[in-house]
């Protein structure tokens, strides 16, 4: 059986992309945000997932205003990076899953979420900014990756309960698949943020943390926000937080919190990360470590942190995380 | 308020100061104003483009408004005329300037000088959430800076004279 080990959020910032290409990443400005995922990096290479979920969203590259799906699910072998005006990111094109992916849409329709398959799309930096922040920049990503776009361009994107309960459609269709994969979720985009109009640059850290931490503890409370109170309280594009509610709505009601990082700015943006593990549950056996871990890695980073029984990792090969957070 | 009830309140969005939303009115209205944005992906249609702009926009069913606002840069009023961010930045991207280029041209600073203000922690919400002050922050003690920072954030200021300050300021991608 598959099943779904933990989410992640991730900012999904273009600068943070053209930092990566143009080889700024140990500039201060951009060390700041890049320090930040170090962490994450090495938590993702102990989880090992069989295959990613990427909830993100399309920016007027495989979709422009002629067609405009709420929900668009991935469901092709491969998903090539869009030439965003200034040629492809050079980042490796994304393999698909399209036999979970299909397996997903096929369940999550039958479940009432009415969402649309796409076996040709292209993807841009709404989906390899996260990729390159939790797998750095291998020459092939380590797993194969399923899109989810949601539309956060025109108003109205879904709601906030809507993308929670999507999440939760999702969880069972995974957990119906027959072949024993370990995935991982992963929500994109946020901060608060506004790049449109007069009132650009808005950040709002209170709102922010705050929603850092009802994703962690209270995520119903989160699927109350409307629309209304996104745009005004974290900037017009703030808004694309709904989807992070789908990678949490896949989750399980308690998770444990890993890591969390959040730092200001961004290029315009506020950037807020964590991590989030499902907890594994007593009844189930767990895998036996597997060899190819690397055990000083692993020693490592327990020496700064304590070592936590990571259920992402399969149980006993987990390198410890600090549960950290900046400002 | 719950999310449905506010969404059969009609535009209440247009009380958020400085903002444009993005919604089925302003997607019909700038159909073709984003449609001719989204054709500068390709590298040939900006060449086409930069040779002869005028020439160029005769290929979209504009408004004579919308010509005039991408023929200006003026940001702020293609996203009045159903332009979106996305998409405008393109045009930018087309000239060779990064979103925070255009950011900062839309709030009427300099990009050193927005960049700056996003550096010290972005603009501040406070003042900024609601143009009828119906939605001031919930404790009595910000009031007062809510107030005050309004006319400081900038974000009243006229599109025009935001796109005439702005034009010096540049930098590929940042």
């Amino acid at each position: 059986m598959a099943r779904i080990i933990a989410g992640v959020t991730s900012s999904h910032v273009p600068a943070i992309g053209a930092a990566i290409d143009l080889k700024k990443t140990e500039e201060p400005y951009w060390k700041r945000v890049f320090s930040g995922f170090e962490k994450s990096k090495e938590w993702m290479a102990n989880a090992k997932p069989d295959v990613v979920i990427a909830v993100y969203n399309d920016h007027a590259s495989a979709f422009s205003v002629e067609l405009i799906p709420t929900f668009a699910l991935g469901c092709a072998a491969e998903f090539p990076p869009a030439d965003e005006g200034w040629g492809p990111r050079p980042v490796p094109v994304v393999k698909g899953h399209p036999a979970l992916a299909s397996h997903i849409a096929q369940s999550v329709i039958l479940d009432e979420f009415d969402l649309t398959i796409v076996n040709k799309m292209e993807v841009d930096h709404g989906l390899t900014v996260p990729l390159n922040l939790m797998f750095g920049s291998p020459a092939q990503w380590p797993c194969p990756v399923i899109p989810l776009a949601v539309n956060v361009v025109m108003y109205p994107p879904p709601t906030g309960h809507r993308c929670y309960m999507l999440g939760r459609a999702i969880r069972k269709a995974v957990q119906s698949y027959p072949e024993d994969l370990r995935v991982v979720i992963m929500g994109t985009g946020g901060m608060s943020h506004q790049i449109s109009g007069p009132r650009a640059g808005l950040i709002n850290s209170k709102f922010d943390k705050a929603y850092l931490d009802g994703l962690s503890r209270d995520p119903k409370k989160l699927t109350r926000i409307s629309h209304m109170e996104f745009m005004r309280e974290a900037g017009a594009e703030g808004i694309e937080m709904v989807m992070w509610l789908i990678m949490r709505g896949a989750l399980d009601d308690k998770v444990k919190e890993v890591y969390r990082f959040y730092t200001v700015p961004a290029s315009n943006t506020a950037v807020g990360h964590i991590i989030l593990e499902n907890i594994e549950r007593k009844t189930k056996a767990r895998r036996p470590a597997p060899v190819r871990q690397s055990p000083s890695k692993g020693r490592r980073a327990a020496a700064h942190a304590p070592s936590l029984p990571s259920p992402a990792s399969g149980g006993g090969r987990g390198g410890g995380l600090v549960v950290g957070s900046k400002r | 308020m719950t999310a449905a009830k506010e969404q059969a309140t009609q535009k209440e969005y247009d009380d958020i100061p400085g903002t444009f939303v993005f919604d089925a009115d302003r997607s019909r209205q700038g159909y073709y104003l984003n449609m001719f944005c989204m054709s500068l992906m390709k590298a040939e249609n900006r060449k086409a483009f930069k040779e002869n702009e005028a020439v160029y926009l005769d290929r979209f069913a504009l408004t004579p408004q919308q010509r005039e606002a991408i023929l200006r840069r003026d940001y702020n009023r293609m996203l009045e005329l159903g332009g979106n961010i996305y998409f405008t930045a393109k045009l930018g991207a087309t000239d060779g300037h990064s979103f925070q280029h255009i950011a900062a041209v839309m709030t009427g600073a300099t990009q050193e000088d927005y960049a700056k203000m996003m550096l010290a922690g972005g603009r501040s919400v406070e003042g900024n959430r609601s143009k009828s002050a119906r939605h001031a922050p919930a404790k009595p003690a910000t009031r007062k800076a809510a107030g005050k920072s309004t006319a400081k954030a900038g974000a009243k200021s006229s599109p025009r004279s935001a796109a005439k300050r702005a034009k010096k300021a540049g930098s590929k991608r940042g």
